[in-house]
């Protein structure tokens, strides 16, 4: 298993890093690097981290920004913070609920806020936040369906 | 009477610094140059200026003003050993400050001089210091309160604020908001209508500047339709208010049928608009579009890229910059140090972009726009100094924030990145 874990970084390093930075200039690169589509259901930290990346380009890249920073007291950086590594309900519920404006996070302040994604489907949240935990030089455990259907349900 | 005005200024400011000179004992020459930095504190500036660095390290600093005397005032964002105003004196004349102290305890943006009382604004309030007959703030621990309990929803809080000539104070209040949606920020909510944000915030409110404890019911909305204004000032030569508008955000994110990921980047433009009372700037309901050179419907409102609708009789932008590179600070050149097509002109601090991802960051520099004596554009808009973001533009390492003029015509540009202040002269004179 661990080293499946391995190999699954490795790979993961090659398609979350290398292509994202070139994707425009060489959209060929990603697909050398995809060994074979996987099966949508698929559970391992490479398949979900794959899904993910697709949804955080849709719905989070704009203000959390290609590389996870974030922007300075605006939109909040993903990369080695308490809310993105702690909590898994925590995390999700953030997904789910959104967050005001002016929440402090880490000791900064951050003036815009976050919409609601709660229209995204349990497995497409399990899946970003994977990713998100799991890029930008995170490393946490997965997000599983489960996880968000516990707080989708908790919410209701 | 003007010009009566003007001589008798450059005279107090000519005793002033010729008392200030007199006074320093370090055995400088009163009249010692400024020596630029060699590599002009790392910008890149139109041909004949120079810069150099009067201090960094400060924090946030916002918007500066320089007092006649060349005090510098810089309001910070955030607290620096409890103190939210920063003082700077360059008491040997090389154009580094060397003498500094804080007083003020709250954070914000807005600073400005005007009458003998240094104005500084909270995210709810504006203050005024007193200014003793040596120049200074007299009581820094008791400001008087001119205005106060204006909305801060933490978006588009800061109040930049400038002065007329008429005894009157002018109030940027932003809308917390993108661009009035039901819920905010959230794509395919639709926009309220009307948007009642407008009746407290989105637009420019007037207070009498001598008067204390003011608030919406003592105010004047002067101006609405404006999403954010941080840059905002007085033009004395045409009488008139002028600000610059922050556009909305989310146009390719929200409509990806509509606009491509470059589209969104370059739209909505960010605009400059001569304001009169009254004046109604679109927001939320309209927006400039960069490719279609045209103030169209929103899409929140049933816009389609092509629709004008009601924004047919809205105020008319006098500038349009490209889309989401933050105008943060507004000042007419009223110096006599820099070429003659300079007077009278904007210059404009762009604080830089963060909604043009995943195409490249933008901004980050310093626009000059040609004026003629109407008090309208008389040429295109030009970067006047550059090479604030530094190597990685989407990792910008100086964000200009503020603008300032000294009594020599220098013009002075803060940072609220790094707490970096240049200031920015001519020496081909």
């Amino acid at each position: 298993m661990r080293k499946i874990f391995v190999i699954a970084i490795v790979i993961i390093s090659g398609l979350a890093w290398v292509p994202q930075e070139k994707k425009q200039t060489k959209p060929a690169s990603q697909t050398q690097t995809k060994p074979k589509p996987q099966p949508a259901q698929q559970n391992t930290l490479a398949a979900a981290k794959q899904r993910g990346k697709t949804g955080y380009e849709t719905y989070c890249l704009a203000c959390h920004q290609p590389d996870g920073a974030g922007i300075p007291r605006m939109n909040p950086p993903l990369i080695k913070t308490t809310y993105v590594l702690g909590d898994k309900k925590k995390l999700i519920g953030i997904v789910l609920n959104g967050l005001s404006a002016g929440v402090e996070i880490d000791g900064e302040t951050y003036s815009n806020p976050m919409p609601a994604q709660d229209f995204l489907k349990d497995q497409e949240i399990a899946d970003l936040l994977t990713y998100v935990r799991n890029s930008f030089g995170n490393k946490a455990s997965m997000v599983t369906v489960n996880d968000v259907k516990g707080v989708r349900a908790a919410k209701k | 009477m003007q010009i009566l005005k003007t001589a008798a200024q450059l005279l107090i400011a000519g005793i002033i610094c010729f008392s200030a000179y007199a006074g320093d004992t370090t055995g400088v020459q009163a009249s010692k140059k400024i020596i630029p930095d060699a590599d002009n504190g790392g910008l890149k500036l139109t041909q004949g200026f120079s810069a150099i660095v009067v201090a960094e390290n400060l924090g946030r600093v916002r918007h500066i003003v320089v007092n006649s005397n060349g005090d510098l005032y810089a309001k910070l964002e955030r607290l620096r050993d409890g103190k939210g105003i920063v003082r700077l004196r360059d008491t040997n004349g090389d154009g580094k400050a060397d003498d500094s102290s804080k007083f003020g305890d709250f954070i914000g943006t807005g600073i400005a001089i005007k009458n003998g009382y240094l104005y500084a604004s909270s995210n709810e309030d504006v203050y005024r210091y007193k200014l003793n007959d040596k120049n200074e703030v007299a009581d820094a621990a008791n400001p008087e309160r001119i205005v106060k309990g204006l909305w801060n929803k933490k978006q588009h809080e800061a109040k930049a604020i400038t002065l007329d000539d008429a005894g009157n104070l002018y109030v940027n209040i932003g809308a917390p908001s993108n661009c009035c949606q039901v819920k905010d920020r959230t794509k395919g909510s639709p926009g309220q209508d009307p948007c009642p944000i407008l009746d407290s915030a989105g637009g420019i409110w007037q207070f009498k500047a001598d008067k204390l404890d003011q608030s919406y019911a003592e105010g004047i909305r002067y101006a609405t339709g404006l999403r954010n204004v941080v840059g905002l000032d007085w033009n004395s030569a045409s009488n008139d208010l002028y600000v610059t508008q922050h556009g909305r955000d989310m146009l390719f994110q929200f409509y990806p049928e509509m606009f491509d990921v470059k589209e969104g980047a370059e739209s909505p433009a960010e605009e400059m608009f001569r304001v009169k009372k009254g004046a109604d700037c679109g927001w939320p309901y309209c927006y400039f579009d960069n490719g279609k050179q045209a103030k169209l419907l929103n899409p929140e409102y049933g816009g389609d890229r092509s629709k004008v609708d009601r924004c047919a009789g809205k105020e008319k932008s006098i500038v349009q910059f490209p889309g989401h590179i933050a105008p943060n600070d507004l000042l007419f050149y009223t110096g006599n140090q820099f070429p003659a097509k300079y007077k009278n002109g904007a210059f404009i601090a762009f604080h830089g972009s963060w909604n043009r991802s995943p195409e490249p960051q933008a901004g980050y520099f310093l626009v000059f726009v040609p004026f003629n004596s109407d008090g309208m554009p008389s040429g295109k808009w030009e970067i006047f100094a550059d090479g604030f973001a530094g190597e990685n533009i989407n990792k910008a390492k100086y964000r200009p924030c503020g603008l300032a003029q000294g009594p020599d015509g220098s013009l002075y540009v803060s940072d609220d990145n790094n707490g970096k202040i240049w200031r920015i002269t001519y020496p081909g004179k």
